[in-house]
């Protein structure tokens, strides 16, 4: 078919301006998720503190940042934030936009699994002498690891995909390089078929990775032998 | 702070009506593709079930690619990609329909849960009784999944009216299309988006506090049943 | 000093409900006291507010003349954070009825988390006297097992030894082998023993009475939040003073 002809003549050309945006891509994703973790677990922490104004302020971040759209999010970051004279890149914002996103949703996934494990586990570490901060890095987030892998690559994965809203704010990932490419060429089937091929590639990339992460998680216990033992 | 309250003052007369005019298109284009979704997401997850394997495949296939491509470029590839071939829609309906074929994937995924957390034994029942498989399905498997589903298809409905946003990339006539161009054409865009982003909580909050008691609920009717 | 443990008029309550209405208790250095009683009467709370798993409503506790949870500030006494509250509590080991041991670490790894990570020692030294104490309860060639690969009684026994490890004055031991099954039970009691004779200072909640006859200094027995009746084992259950005591013996005989 004629199509596909075309397809295959204009691939090399294609791939040369994608390929390079889909380093980006995978440049916003590691950035954003790394942020996403940490401010996940700093909010699941601060509520394991128990103190009732804490706790209040943390909730109602990650209400408001989960009622919220992605997009009017990175919006606020990019073009709002210019008004009182922050002025962050496209990349900036698109990772710390998704990155403080993130943080939002997997806080309450690291908040479930560290309530999921047995209280018992942290009171037979509180007898050994531990403090509730020592019981938690020798003792309660190890276990809580296990749990919450699975839901934290499929976030991982989810945001993959997300990156390509950051084309909104110019930021040259996957999509927005491809609307360029599009712009300049008019082949948009041919363009936006190789993009999602692109992304179902990396996606499944990132699904296998994940799987074989899990199961060494689950499986692995030596891992916590070495915490132990390497003082 | 002030400065902020000041704008609003001003402008909020003029901003609000535009916004809520526009938010109603957002629940139609949330609507609309959540009916799409669940329609063709049931199908998808009735058809896995199938003694074809090739059907079972074409469902399984149809599933994982559509979870790995992001729906913004499913949107892409209705709205501009399909016009090369001569079809061509609207950005409303390219929304709908990109939003509903890609949602029926999480949707399918949704139901298959469901449908696999009726034990067993309820089948085995009604086959039992003389009721062919999709007999079974229809009358006893389906009836109870349905109640499992609840709180997951809410939740996907109240993601699926935030990720409707995404829609403005390809001008569909939304709320986050609206508040661009109040944006731009105010130069006031911190407060713009700030008002847009507080109408889709007060759109989700609600909803979102009643998924989540309706799911404490079942928790506990499950814990005693 | 005179008493290890002291508890001074200690009362805890739940919300509304009191749970503990007043227990006042001395143990000797070397005493081995069961507590016995109808659940309900209190005994598991005592314990775990004598190491603050549990902050009591009021009343103070003192292992070896310090203030345990709180301390006085020249007008009144104020709760202890928690970087002190744990420096305290390895004065004290405690045994649970679930074992609570860490099933992410071997049996030896249990045992020495607390002296590499609290007491600092190095894991040579720790691993060497982890393995010694695992030996003591009898498991030293399980050091390398995981919880989930052990016995119920020999999880027990590793948590033992792993209270052990600290090396604490006291060892509280919350009705160690009501989880356990029936024949796993005897190995446990029998470490108990064992540690009571050589002059452990120890405080066990238990239904088992034999123990309580044959190993117990003190048997304390404890109803609706107070303690009725203590004494030496012989008296307590030969020439119960109390009818509420009589009646709850009477009861566990029946069983």
């Amino acid at each position: 078919m004629l199509f596909w002809e075309r397809f295959r003549d204009n691939l090399p050309y294609f791939l040369e301006v994608l390929i390079p945006a889909a380093g980006m891509t995978v440049r916003i994703s590691a950035g954003a998720f790394v942020l996403a973790i940490v401010v996940g677990l700093a909010l699941a922490l601060l509520q394991t503190m128990r103190m009732a104004l804490i706790t209040l302020v943390v909730r109602a971040y990650i209400e408001l940042v989960r009622g919220t759209p992605v997009l009017a999010q990175l919006f606020i970051l990019y073009f709002g934030l210019t008004q009182v004279g922050i002025r962050f890149t496209p990349v900036q914002a698109a990772i710390i936009g998704l990155g403080f996103n993130g943080g939002a949703y997997l806080a309450e996934v690291f908040r479930s699994g560290i309530e999921s494990i047995h209280r018992g586990q942290m009171e037979a570490a509180l007898t050994v002498g531990m403090t509730p901060m020592a019981a938690m890095r020798w003792v309660i987030l190890p276990q809580a690891l296990t749990v919450v892998a699975p839901p934290t690559t499929n976030y991982s994965i989810a945001l993959l995909k997300d990156t390509a809203i950051v084309s909104a704010v110019a930021a040259p990932e996957i999509m927005f390089k491809a609307r360029n490419l599009v712009m300049e060429t008019y082949l948009s089937a041919q363009i936006y078929l190789l993009v999602a091929i692109m992304y179902l590639g990396m996606s499944l990339v990132l699904s296998w990775v994940s799987r074989r992460l899990e199961r060494r998680l689950a499986v692995s216990r030596s891992i916590s032998d070495e915490t132990v033992t390497f003082a | 702070m002030s400065d902020l309250l000041a704008v609003y003052r001003e402008h909020l007369g003029e901003w609000l009506p535009q916004l809520i005019d526009a938010a109603g298109n957002t629940v139609r284009m949330t609507v609309l593709a959540f009916i799409l979704a669940f329609i063709v997401g049931l199908a998808l997850a009735l058809i896995r079930l199938s003694p074809l394997a090739p059907l079972r495949w074409f469902a399984s296939g149809y599933i994982e690619v559509m979870r790995g491509i992001p729906t913004l470029a499913v949107l892409f590839l209705i709205y501009f990609g399909l016009a090369d071939f001569g079809i061509i829609f609207d950005a409303f309906p390219a929304a709908v329909l990109g939003f509903g074929l890609s949602g029926a994937a999480y949707m399918a995924e949704i139901f298959r849960a469901g449908i696999e957390s009726i034990h067993r034994g309820q089948m085995e029942a009604a086959l039992t009784v003389g009721m062919t498989p999709m007999a079974a399905m229809r009358w006893v498997i389906l009836p109870q999944a349905l109640r499992v589903v609840l709180p997951p298809l809410a939740n996907f409905g109240i993601a699926l009216l935030k990720d409707t946003s995404v829609a403005s990339i390809i001008s569909a006539p939304e709320l986050m299309l609206r508040a661009r161009d109040l944006a731009s054409s105010s130069f006031l865009p911190l407060e713009v988006f700030l008002l847009a982003a507080a109408i889709y909580l007060v759109m989700s909050l609600p909803v979102a506090f009643l998924t989540r008691r309706l799911e404490a609920r079942l928790a506990r009717g499950q814990a005693h049943g | 000093m005179t008493a290890l443990l002291k508890v001074v008029d200690l009362h805890k309550s739940f919300g509304a409900t009191e749970v503990i209405k007043g227990v006042n208790l001395d143990v000797a250095p070397g005493e081995t006291i069961t507590v016995i009683g109808p659940s309900g009467s209190g005994k598991t709370t005592l314990l775990r507010c004598i190491n603050y798993l549990e902050r009591p409503t009021s009343g103070h506790v003192y292992i070896a003349d310090r203030l345990i949870g709180e301390t006085w500030d020249g007008k009144q006494f104020r709760s202890v954070g928690d970087r002190e509250l744990a420096k305290e509590r390895t004065e004290m080991g405690m045994v649970f009825q679930r074992f609570n041991l860490w099933p992410h670490l071997s049996a030896l790894d249990n045992v020495t988390l607390g002296p590499i990570r609290v007491l600092k020692q190095s894991p040579e030294q720790a691993r060497a006297e982890g393995r010694a104490l695992l030996e003591k309860v009898g498991l030293g060639h399980k050091a390398d097992e995981y919880p989930e690969r052990l016995s119920g009684g020999q999880q027990q026994r590793v948590a033992i030894a792993r209270a052990l490890a600290m090396q604490p004055k006291l060892l509280l031991f919350d009705e160690p082998t009501s989880a356990l099954d029936p024949e796993l039970i005897g190995e446990v009691l029998n470490v108990m023993r064992t540690l009571a004779r050589e002059g452990r200072t120890m405080l066990v909640v238990t239904h088992e009475m034999r123990f309580a006859q044959d190993a117990a200094d003190r048997v304390i027995f404890m109803d609706h939040g107070v303690i009725v009746e203590e004494g030496p084992p012989r008296q307590l259950f030969g020439q119960p003073q109390h009818a509420r005591t009589r009646e709850f013996l009477r009861q566990v005989v029946e069983r």
